[in-house]
């Protein structure tokens, strides 16, 4: 959050937090176990608050739900602040003691009035001021999102305007007070703990400005670290596109199908002069590779680690015995540095760690034995006698504070970049259901009753307006692309708001509709934020596969 | 009923259905936020629902008297509108006899076949009613007219019994039931008026309790004033609570509902107790076969159970009394609706009681037709609108009752007993009865005697006393057995006329007063045929929550039907050791009362012989 | 997780079977007898759920106290003297093992559970032939038992009720102890008494999410994986031949702990350990039954 990215809380604090924000968050269906958690701490008297367009599954349990306009995040997070600075509700203990930046914040918000954040929120005041005054009432408050806040073109900007949050009201680094992205696949937390971030190394080491630890690096892997942060998968794109990038290894990705902008992102793919994919299925990325390197699923194939949401690091087992020519992706990728002229032996999944914690300051007490032993360790775990840390920045409540302080990162309100228009009058957003995951190459493969196939899920009111009756088969058309799908009434959105999973591209590719602008600072496109129309089919419709390759002109 | 695509909670409900949902929980609109309007679409607020649930079994009472049954589609609808589990309020609904989950016949008759009624000709009720609308249950929903057996229905003396449930209109009882045709006259013209069971009078004792019943026009707050009435709780809010606690303990109060608990003690720790709201309920489910005191209370003389329960509130720091009513009792039901609306609007009820500053109200809840909400803690639940299963104790009612608040509840006669005690004054009320058992007792006495009905007798009077006021044996007849406390109670024998009538007298025979049933077998009476019965009641009146009982109280139907049958399993002495088995596992291990007093009567019948091998009654 | 407002740290002294045992204020008559060392049999209780105390098995004998009391609920008070083994214990936990064991069927039940039939004496058989259930009287001579038809509604998972003990785990499982999905309740009442969605409607149109939580409490096997249920009536499933390994949830960002328990290299159930913080045993329907994208890939050559 300030220095380390990952969710200062853990999942035990929010049973006896005394207020829950989920933001941009449907918990309940993306994250169902983290929810047991929200629901505990329900029951055990927390309030609940859910801001989300749609009115979710997750929402129905809150004591208060705010259905904002997609991608009005900062001009809501902005009016809670106002609000808390005008109410004369800011936790000045800690703002002047833990926070630098306060006076431009408060500059920043101050056009943010709660009528100006209804009219471009769509919320009413009311629950805008209630809002704010709750949190910043509360004794502890867990503020939590996910994809709903960071699938935007301004996804950096988004977090920032609730860490702003945070700040004024001191709900961060106490125990039942934090900030908490909810990690929305397997490891996404490890990989930023590995160094998979275009200027990190592992343990969230700056490339660019720790010189330091680049030494370390260095000297270790007896190489030269460039201080130059490298490309986040957006750029990747952009160079493919420039055909300033040639070639591409994609481990355990499908981005031909994830991509937002999903045609241009396959072409591209297509174009490259070399495309290796490491996988452990044939997925439509795969399809387009010159080589394909069968892997093992990390989970239950191969040794390792990863880490969760609230930071914990722990052990994933071999418990099946791979299919024949499959391989760990440890091997593959030694076998790879072998062939590019550097052996590195054959390496165990603990020595590999144990490399890992020797660099990694925040992973150093990881021992093996004591992940199994603990259960996980929530990091950073600085010793071997160190027993984890369950929330962070307890720092700035210590006196005088300890390291730097947290800067406000004032921030201001911009629509989405796909903007509403009569020809695409209605707001598509995309997302996850329950039952399935990304592109479904995963979940595609069992069969639970829940699953009933993609819809486009539509307020009554516009099945009406429309005159389209349950399971009608529609065209959808954006800016840059089409495609059919039969429609379902789904009492949780309101006029003019639609969705759709990403989750059966095969029958439907929903990211040929989304766009591809994408966060400058974090990579991550705008797929929160489409502008559709829905046109009503003349003639019977032709079946969906026949249709979702087709481009068409805007 | 389902076909195989019905979606119950796509399915809407009618528009009668909705008119009564309306009614109990107030427009659509209201509730969940679920509204789509301009506001609704964008914000949604949780509502704050402490009791909402509450509401569930009025709502689905009043479906089952409207509609004349509780379709998916109404119940779906009630459970979106109180933000209930479809599921768990499917739950609930099925656990209450009353309800019908499928469509039902428009006219229900359940006719009793319990104890005293089937001494009272029941079984040939059962046959003309069974030629003349075809088997029981069968056609349901089809038929015009449904019938079903019934437990006990409160009409002892006046047996056989009915209760009739009518689709679209309020349900009745009738007694002396001789033919269909009196049912069917009932439902054309209209349930007959009201008759009185005889009412025991004597000059020598006095007769508190019943003193005004048949006498007093019931309704009238003016007639029961003019018999003494609201001056005990005019005493009540003289003396202050200390000094109620006092006079009943002085008067040494046993609670009349079976377990002979001194109400002073449990009014006492409701009122010490630091958490509030505090609440008084009034155990109105009497439901024990052979009992039908507490209907007549409430149906004759209902201010007096009202003054009683507001004193409890008072001396208790209650500002609201629920009476949770046995649903087959509709004419209580609406005896005391009036009293209430003219307690509340002559000031007897309400924000300040007798202009004292003391605000108290009473709310009537109706029972769904479940024995085993007379236990207090099934009844809490049934109020909070969940299955009538007993919680496990401790924690104690006065602890943790009704919506885990501090509770005291008290039987009905228990309660009208109070005023009495604040009116005589402790020294005069504890002049009746004995040393250990203070004033009267209502007896309900049924089955073989010249005159059953309702006796109201000193503590102490004997057996052989009571029998005598209540006309003796018919002639020509000779005792054979007594059932006393009902089918949770035991059988004593005929050599037990001396027995005085008192807790502790009778505790010395291993018996029990219990609800002050009191059932007479003679040489003529089928003893093996109530022993059936008692077998069969508790199978279908278990909650089934623990294994004791719902699996016990099965095996013990099983058993009682072969033994009778002649067929026992191995041999004679074994059926007798597996019972005895089941009783001590059920008495040591269930939950509740009512698993641990479910061997009881069949134990007793095994040990007087009237069980096994060459059978006494034979 | 329900020890009320006891004050950590302070204890309290009781006595099981005669020996004084200390135990933490707050812990129920149970954890004191686990402490001291006896073997409670248990079939309602699970440590991941609140006590519902209804299978009654777990009766001891508290001297004051009329009836037994249930060990997994009531909480210690000091002085309190406990017997775990008196003649009435053993009659009724005899009893409730031998009804239970008359009525339901327990083979697919745990290892302990035939254990303690066998070593409390309990003799199901004695109770007359079994027959299939009805709520109707009985015939002469017969036990009526659960017997009744496995529900086989879905492609996830079985429900085979005349394996059901009503021990409400499921419920409480599917309700608020853990998924507050609440699409399974108690219905009916008295011998009567069975799990049911609203008016008996089969799981795809009831409120189910699928998330297993039931299958992963159930202790007798009523619940089931349907891959369990076709090998065992295949006669294929052989939990000597299995072997459960701990890893992590390949799905979202949680980090469930998942058992996967893996036969002839295939899994063919997934578990969630009861005692870690993240999951307390309960999972969501991708990690229960998603796996099955490892199985089948045959040879992974392209």
């Amino acid at each position: 959050m300030f220095g380390a990215g990952g969710g200062t809380s853990s999942y035990r604090e929010i049973e006896e937090t005394d207020l829950i924000i989920l933001w941009g968050s449907n918990a309940r269906e993306t994250h169902p176990i983290f929810y047991h958690h929200v629901l505990r701490g329900v029951k055990n008297g927390a309030r609940l608050y859910v801001v989300d367009p749609r009115r979710t599954a997750s929402a129905e349990w809150a004591h208060l739900w705010l259905g904002l306009d997609v991608g009005t995040d900062i001009a809501l997070a902005n009016a809670v602040g106002r609000e808390i600075i005008h109410a004369g509700l800011v936790n000045w203990q800690f703002v002047e003691r833990a926070t630098t930046g306060f006076e431009k914040y408060r500059e920043a918000v101050e056009p943010y009035t709660l009528e100006w954040a209804e009219k471009v929120t769509g919320v009413p005041a009311w629950a805008i001021r209630q809002l704010a005054h709750d949190y910043a009432r509360a004794d502890r408050a867990e503020l939590c999102w996910t994809l709903g806040i960071t699938e935007h073109h301004n996804a950096v900007d988004n977090v920032f305007a609730l860490i702003n949050l945070a700040l004024l009201t001191g709900h961060v680094g106490r125990y039942g007070s934090g900030l908490n992205p909810l990690r929305g696949q397997n490891n996404v937390q490890g990989g930023g703990d590995m160094g998979a971030l275009p200027n990190k190394l592992p343990g969230f080491q700056d490339i660019e400005e720790d010189a330091a630890a680049r030494a370390r690096f260095e000297a270790a892997w007896g190489c030269t670290i460039q201080p130059k942060r490298g490309m986040h998968i957006s750029q990747m794109f952009e160079a493919m596109a420039s055909g300033n990038l040639r070639g591409l290894l994609v481990i355990g990705e499908n981005p031909a199908q994830s991509e937002a902008d999903a045609g241009r992102a396959a072409r591209l793919l297509s174009q490259l002069d070399h495309l290796i994919v490491q996988d452990i299925f044939l997925t439509k990325t795969a399809e387009l590779a010159e080589v394909v390197l069968p892997a093992t699923a990390s989970w239950a194939e191969t040794e390792g680690t990863v880490t969760s949401s609230e930071r914990r690091v722990q052990r994933v087992h071999r418990a099946l015995v791979p299919p024949e020519g499959a391989r760990d992706d440890i091997e593959i990728l030694t076998e790879l540095a072998r062939r590019m002229g550097h052996d590195w032996g054959h390496l165990t999944a603990e020595q590999i760690w144990d490399e890992c914690r020797s660099l990694s300051p925040m992973h150093r007490g990881m021992r093996y034995d004591r992940l199994e032993a603990m259960g996980g360790i929530q990091w950073p775990c600085p010793s071997e006698d160190h027993p984890g840390t369950p929330f962070l920045h307890g720092r700035l409540w210590k006196d005088p504070v300890e390291g730097p302080l947290a800067p406000f990162q004032p921030v201001q309100y911009e629509p989405p970049v796909d903007a509403l228009s009569d020809e695409y009058p209605i707001r598509l957003t995309t997302g996850r259901r329950l039952e399935a995951y990304n592109t479904g190459v995963q979940s595609g493969r069992y069969h639970p009753p829940l699953a009933k196939g993609e819809h486009l899920h539509l307020a009554p009111e516009d099945m009406r307006a429309l005159g389209l009756q349950e399971e009608e088969r529609v065209r959808v058309v954006s800016r840059r692309g089409a495609l059919e799908v039969p429609v379902h009434q789904d009492p949780a959105l309101r006029p003019g708001l639609a969705f759709l999973s990403f989750h059966y591209p095969d029958q439907v590719n929903t990211n040929l509709l989304t766009v591809d602008r994408w966060d400058p600072k974090s990579g991550t496109a705008e797929f929160k934020a489409t502008a559709i129309r829905v046109e009503k089919l003349a003639v019977p419709a032709q079946p969906a596969q026949d249709v979702q390759t087709m481009e068409v002109p805007t | 009923m389902m076909t195989e695509t019905q979606n119950p909670m796509e399915m809407e409900p009618t528009a009668s259905e909705r008119t009564v949902i309306d009614a109990i929980l107030g427009s659509a609109g209201a509730g969940n936020g679920a509204a789509r309007t301009a506001e609704g679409l964008r914000v949604a607020v949780q509502p704050e629902r402490p009791h909402g649930r509450d509401r569930l079994l009025p709502v689905l009472l009043a479906l089952q008297e409207r509609i004349g049954w509780v379709s998916p589609a109404a119940l779906g609808e009630v459970a979106r509108r109180l933000r209930l589990p479809y599921a768990e309020a499917y739950g609930v609904a099925s656990f209450y006899a009353l309800l019908h989950l499928e469509a039902a016949s428009p006219a229900v008759v359940h006719i009793c076949d319990d104890l005293a009624c089937q001494q009272a000709g029941a079984g040939r009720l059962i046959e003309a009613c069974e030629r003349e609308w075809g088997p029981e249950g069968a056609g349901e929903g089809e038929r015009a007219v449904a019938w079903h057996r019934s437990p006990c229905l409160g009409r002892c003396a006046e047996g056989p019994a009915v209760f009739v449930q009518r689709s679209g209109a309020s349900s009745f009882g009738l007694g002396a039931v001789e033919t269909p045709a009196t049912v069917m006259q009932s439902l054309e013209e209209g349930p007959r008026p009201e008759s009185l069971p005889f009412i025991y009078r004597t000059d020598r004792h006095p007769q508190p309790l019943t003193e005004r019943m048949g006498r007093l026009d019931p309704t009238s707050l003016d007639a029961y004033r003019a018999a003494g009435g609201y001056s005990g709780l005019r005493r009540a809010l003289a003396l202050g609570r200390e000094g109620v606690l006092r006079e009943l303990k002085e008067a040494r109060l046993l609670g009349r509902g079976g377990a002979a608990f001194p109400t002073a003690a449990k009014w006492e720790a409701v009122a010490k107790s630091p958490d509030l709201p505090r609440y008084v309920v009034l155990n109105a489910d009497e439901s024990e076969p052979g009992t039908f005191k507490d209907r007549l209370l409430l149906e004759q003389d209902p201010y007096a159970v009202l003054e009683g329960l507001t004193i409890a509130g008072w001396t208790v720091g209650a500002s609201k009394g629920y009476i949770f009513l046995r649903g087959e009792y509709p004419l209580a039901r609406a005896r005391l609706e009036t009293a209430i609306a003219t307690l509340r609007e002559r000031g007897y009820l309400g924000e300040s009681v007798l202009g004292e500053p003391f605000a108290f109200d009473v709310e009537v809840r109706s029972g769904g037709g479940a024995y085993v909400c007379g236990e207090e803690t099934a009844l809490f639940n049934a109020i909070e609108g969940k299955r009538g299963e007993p919680r496990n104790k401790p924690p104690f009612p006065t602890v943790h009752g009704l919506f885990g608040r501090p509770t005291a509840v008290n039987n009905v006669e228990t309660i009208a007993n109070v005023p009495v005690i604040l009116r005589l004054g402790a020294a005069a009320y504890t002049s009746l009865g004995t040393a250990d058992s203070t004033g009267t007792r209502l007896f309900c006495v049924s089955g073989a005697v010249g005159r059953p009905g309702l006796f109201e007798v000193p503590f102490g009077t004997t057996l052989g006393e009571l029998l005598q006021a209540a006309g003796g044996l018919r002639p020509g007849r000779s005792l054979k057995a007594i059932l006393l406390g009902g089918a949770a109670g035991s059988f004593v024998g005929a050599d037990s006329l001396d027995l005085p009538l008192s807790f502790a007298a009778v505790r010395t025979r291993g018996a029990t007063l219990g609800s002050g049933a009191v059932i007479v077998f003679d040489d003529a009476s089928d003893l093996r045929e109530a022993v059936r019965r008692i077998a069969r009641f508790f199978r279908q009146e278990s909650c089934g929550q623990c294994v004791p009982c719902r699996v016990g109280t099965e095996r013990q139907w099983e058993l009682v039907e072969r033994v009778v049958a002649g067929r026992p399993l191995t041999s004679w002495h074994e059926e007798r050791e597996r019972h005895r088995d089941l009783a001590a596992v059920m008495r040591d291990a269930s939950i509740c009362g009512l698993g641990q007093t479910a061997a009881n009567a069949i134990e007793s019948a095994w040990a007087l012989g009237f069980l096994g091998e060459g059978e006494a009654v034979q | 997780m329900n020890r009320g407002a006891a004050v950590e740290g302070r204890t309290v002294t009781v006595s099981i079977d005669g020996r004084p045992v200390e135990v933490e204020e707050g812990s129920t008559i149970r954890e004191a007898c686990v402490a001291a060392g006896v073997e409670v049999p248990t079939l309602c209780y699970l440590e991941n759920l609140a006590p519902v105390n209804v299978c009654r098995v777990c009766v001891v004998e508290l001297e004051g106290s009329r009836a037994l009391v249930p060990s997994c609920s009531r909480k210690v008070e000091p002085g309190m003297q406990v017997r775990t083994d008196s003649p009435r214990v053993r009659q009724s936990r005899r009893m409730v093992l031998e009804l239970l064991a008359s009525a339901t069927d327990l083979s697919a039940a745990g290892e302990e559970v035939h254990r303690w039939i066998e070593a409390y004496g309990a003799e199901p058989d004695r109770w007359g032939e079994p027959a299939p259930y009805t709520a109707d009287a009985p015939t002469p001579g017969s036990a009526v038992t659960l017997e009744q038809p496995v529900k086989v509604d879905n492609p996830l998972y079985v429900r085979d009720y005349s394996r059901c003990i009503l021990c409400y785990k499921c419920v409480e499982a599917c309700g608020d102890q853990a998924q507050f999905t609440f699409a399974i309740a108690v219905a009916g009442r008295g011998f009567d008494a069975h799990i049911s969605t609203e008016y008996d409607v089969k799981l795809p149109e009831s409120a189910c999410v699928y998330c297993g939580n039931c299958i992963g409490v159930c202790p007798t096997g009523a619940l089931m994986f349907r891959s369990e249920y076709e090998m065992r009536e295949a006669g294929t499933w052989d939990p000597q031949r299995q072997t459960v390994t701990d890893t992590i949830c390949p799905y979202c960002g949680v980090g469930c702990t998942l058992e996967l328990h893996v036969q002839d290299n295939r899994i063919v159930k997934v578990t969630s350990p009861l005692d870690r913080e993240v999951t307390r045993g309960h999972l969501c329907v991708k990690g229960r039954f998603g796996f099955e994208f490892v199985q089948d890939r045959g040879s992974a050559t392209p």
